[in-house]
């Protein structure tokens, strides 16, 4: 089936740009937070095979770089210091999954500094610290979309399946929240909860935050399914055997949310990871040093870089592929559940 | 007219409730604009305690929402701390400039999506169409903030258009058709951006719409009975598609609005979005209230606007 062979290369997409952020460690060269104070904004170096004399090398290198005279940031490939990239090396230490301590690295080059996507304003190596800043804001994604869906699931399973009054005050209450613009919710709830906190506060907080603002459409879609489930024959029939509420629920009733449920997944991950980007662009949300793709961005707010430093944009670029991924794996699950069921 | 009327009070209740809701948040609230004041040295306790006196910030909570009612009915809706003044006219200028970029956002974005929505629809599955098709997905996977961020970078590599503002140094001095001028060079990269993020999901939603009207059969019998083409797009199909397409229109204001925050703060266009923000982080508790509010006023005004048009458009709603 064609709809389903699709699905499988958009998990296969996702799963391997997933894969690369997760072993962040492993693919980035360093500490996304080692600071090197002498190379502020190092640009991204070039990979080479030829050098200045003509001879190709089979090792890719890149050229050193020296301040240019008389600039404080800007600078020059000096074609005098040839730095090979070495595969698979020995570099600064990390954990992986955050358990598991790991010192290899894809690549590195011995004890100098290669910037293949350029560097920030303390000289931190800006490839690091997008694949690093993409585990927080992917996972803060990822669970606010859980947190989302939990609540969504739950809250409309219970107004679908007992109706009535329950029915009447839940579903009010998600129009409310649907009613309200939903950034301007997310700043709202933001704006009473503490402003100085520890990354780890932060993080919480935003997955929080997001998922209590986020609870409502899915909850609707939910109730919807259930009410047209709950009158289907089978079910009918288990509860003329004497079936328990809970039991027809789990058994009969929760299943055929399920594919609504895996769209709205699909749908709501990149919205709620934007979600966190945008906090964290506006200073609201994770806070640095602990890189993540929104303050990453926040760099931009000032004329001088944004005028200046193109490459600080990369990390909005590396979100692309991700939201591409999700869109592509929403609009294949739709297509499966609209298809028409084998034996249905 | 019943019908108007149960849209309006539905409104009005949501109004109160989206009030309540963020009223309840404050209560959640640690700290307040005060807080800081206590650690600076230089002012007495006493003092931060009669300013908290002052401004009802002691009282339970009931009592203060019933203040602030008093005072949205004043039409001061409440004290902002931090610019010493009742929030009201603070919000109505921003709002001013806040509805101004994201209704001609809205306006451009429906004049983009409509022609090419119905466009694609009749052309399904051919070229054309997965030309718009793919075009709108390249717009869906870039995210707002890196639209909003890679058109002032444009801005400012090209200098094609100011990088952010409303108005240029010496707006004041300038004749009032050079103002007009000057004001739309600055709108219109917010309202690019915002244009930009609004458009793919309005023309699936109009392509999805007309597709599903041309397939009908009464279209089939119109297109039998020799109908110009033109005639038979704009006057039949587009009519009996409009239903979803109204009701998406209430939707995307409250899009626009939503995305019209961010893109004010990435061009500092003085809109709700940077008051706001700045409300936030100084903790000017009514002001936020109030730009919450004031933001809910116009969805919900948005959507009732919808459902009269609705009323309007469709008979068989009328004569429920």
């Amino acid at each position: 089936m064609a709809s389903q062979r699709k699905l499988v290369y958009w998990i296969a997409l996702l799963g391997a740009l997933h894969g690369v952020v997760v072993c962040a460690g492993f693919f980035s060269p360093y500490d996304p937070e080692e600071q090197v104070r002498t190379r502020p904004y190092v640009p991204p170096m070039r990979i080479h095979f030829v050098d200045a004399r003509g001879s190709i090398h089979l090792r890719p290198f890149v050229y050193d770089i020296r301040p240019r005279e008389g600039a404080f940031d800007e600078y020059e490939e000096d074609t005098g210091r040839t730095l090979h990239l070495q595969f698979f090396v020995r570099g600064a230490p990390y954990r992986l999954l955050g358990i598991l301590p790991g010192r290899l690295h894809l690549f590195g080059a011995g004890d100098a500094r290669v910037y293949l996507f350029g560097g920030d304003g303390y000289g931190r190596d800006l490839l690091s610290r997008i694949l690093a800043g993409g585990q927080i804001s992917l996972l803060a994604g990822l669970l606010a979309a859980g947190l989302a869906l939990c609540f969504g699931l739950s809250i409309g399973a219970t107004a679908g399946y007992f109706g009535g009054l329950t029915d009447d005050v839940l579903m009010r209450g998600a129009e409310l929240f649907l009613a309200l613009p939903w950034l301007y919710l997310l700043f709202a709830l933001r704006a009473f909860l503490p402003l100085a906190v520890s990354p780890l506060e932060a993080f919480l907080l935003v997955i929080a935050v997001i998922g209590t603002v986020g609870w409502a459409r899915p909850a609707r879609l939910v109730r919807g399914v259930v009410l047209s489930a709950k009158e289907r024959d089978f079910v009918r029939a288990a509860r003329g055997f004497g079936a328990s509420g809970a039991y027809l629920l789990r058994k009969h009733i929760l299943p055929q949310t399920a594919s609504v449920v895996l769209t709205q997944a699909a749908i709501l991950v990149p919205q709620y990871v934007l979600a966190e980007v945008t906090l964290s662009f506006l200073g609201l949300g994770v806070p640095e040093p602990v890189p993540s793709w929104g303050n990453l961005l926040a760099n931009l707010q000032q004329y001088s870089v944004l005028a200046s430093y193109w490459w600080m944009y990369l990390p909005a670029a590396a979100m692309v592929p991700f939201f591409l991924g999700y869109l592509g794996l929403a609009s294949a699950l739709q297509e499966r559940a609209d298809a028409p069921k084998i034996g249905a | 007219m019943r019908y108007a009327f149960r849209r309006f009070l539905h409104s009005v209740f949501l109004l109160f409730g989206v009030s309540v809701l963020t009223f309840l948040f404050t209560t959640l609230a640690p700290g307040n604009y005060f807080d800081e004041m206590r650690l600076n040295p230089q002012i007495a306790p006493e003092t931060v305690t009669a300013l908290r006196a002052q401004y009802e910030l002691d009282c339970p909570l009931p009592v203060r929402y019933l203040r602030w009612v008093a005072s949205v009915a004043r039409g001061e809706m409440g004290f902002s701390f931090a610019y010493n003044s009742p929030v009201a006219p603070l919000l109505w200028v921003r709002a001013r400039n806040t509805l101004l970029l994201s209704l001609t956002a809205t306006f451009f974005a429906w004049c983009i999506a409509l022609p090419l929505g119905i466009w694609s629809a009749e052309r399904l599955g051919r070229t054309p169409d997965h030309v718009v098709t793919s075009a709108t997905a390249v717009l869906l996977v870039i995210p707002d903030l890196a639209l909003a961020l890679g058109l002032l970078l444009l801005a400012v590599r090209s200098g094609w258009f100011p990088p952010g503002g409303m108005v240029s140094v010496g707006f004041a001095s300038l004749p009032w058709p050079r103002k007009l001028l000057d004001i739309a060079v600055h709108m219109a990269l917010p309202v690019t951006a915002l244009v930009l993020s609004a458009i793919p999901l309005l023309i699936r939603h109009v392509r999805a719409a007309v597709a599903e009207v041309l397939e009908t059969g009464f279209m089939r019998a119109a297109q039998g009975q020799g109908i110009p083409r033109r005639r038979l797009l704009y006057r039949y199909a587009l009519p009996a598609a409009a239903n979803p397409l109204i009701s998406l229109f209430g939707f995307s204001l409250g899009a626009l609005l939503s995305g019209s925050l961010l893109v004010e703060v990435v061009m500092s266009w003085p809109g709700l979005g940077p008051l706001l923000l700045e409300a936030i982080l100084a903790r000017d508790l009514y002001v936020v209230i109030g730009g919450v509010l004031l933001s809910t006023l116009f969805l919900v005004g948005g959507n009732f606007v919808a459902d009269l048009l609705l009323y309007w458009a469709d008979p068989r709603i009328r004569t429920e």
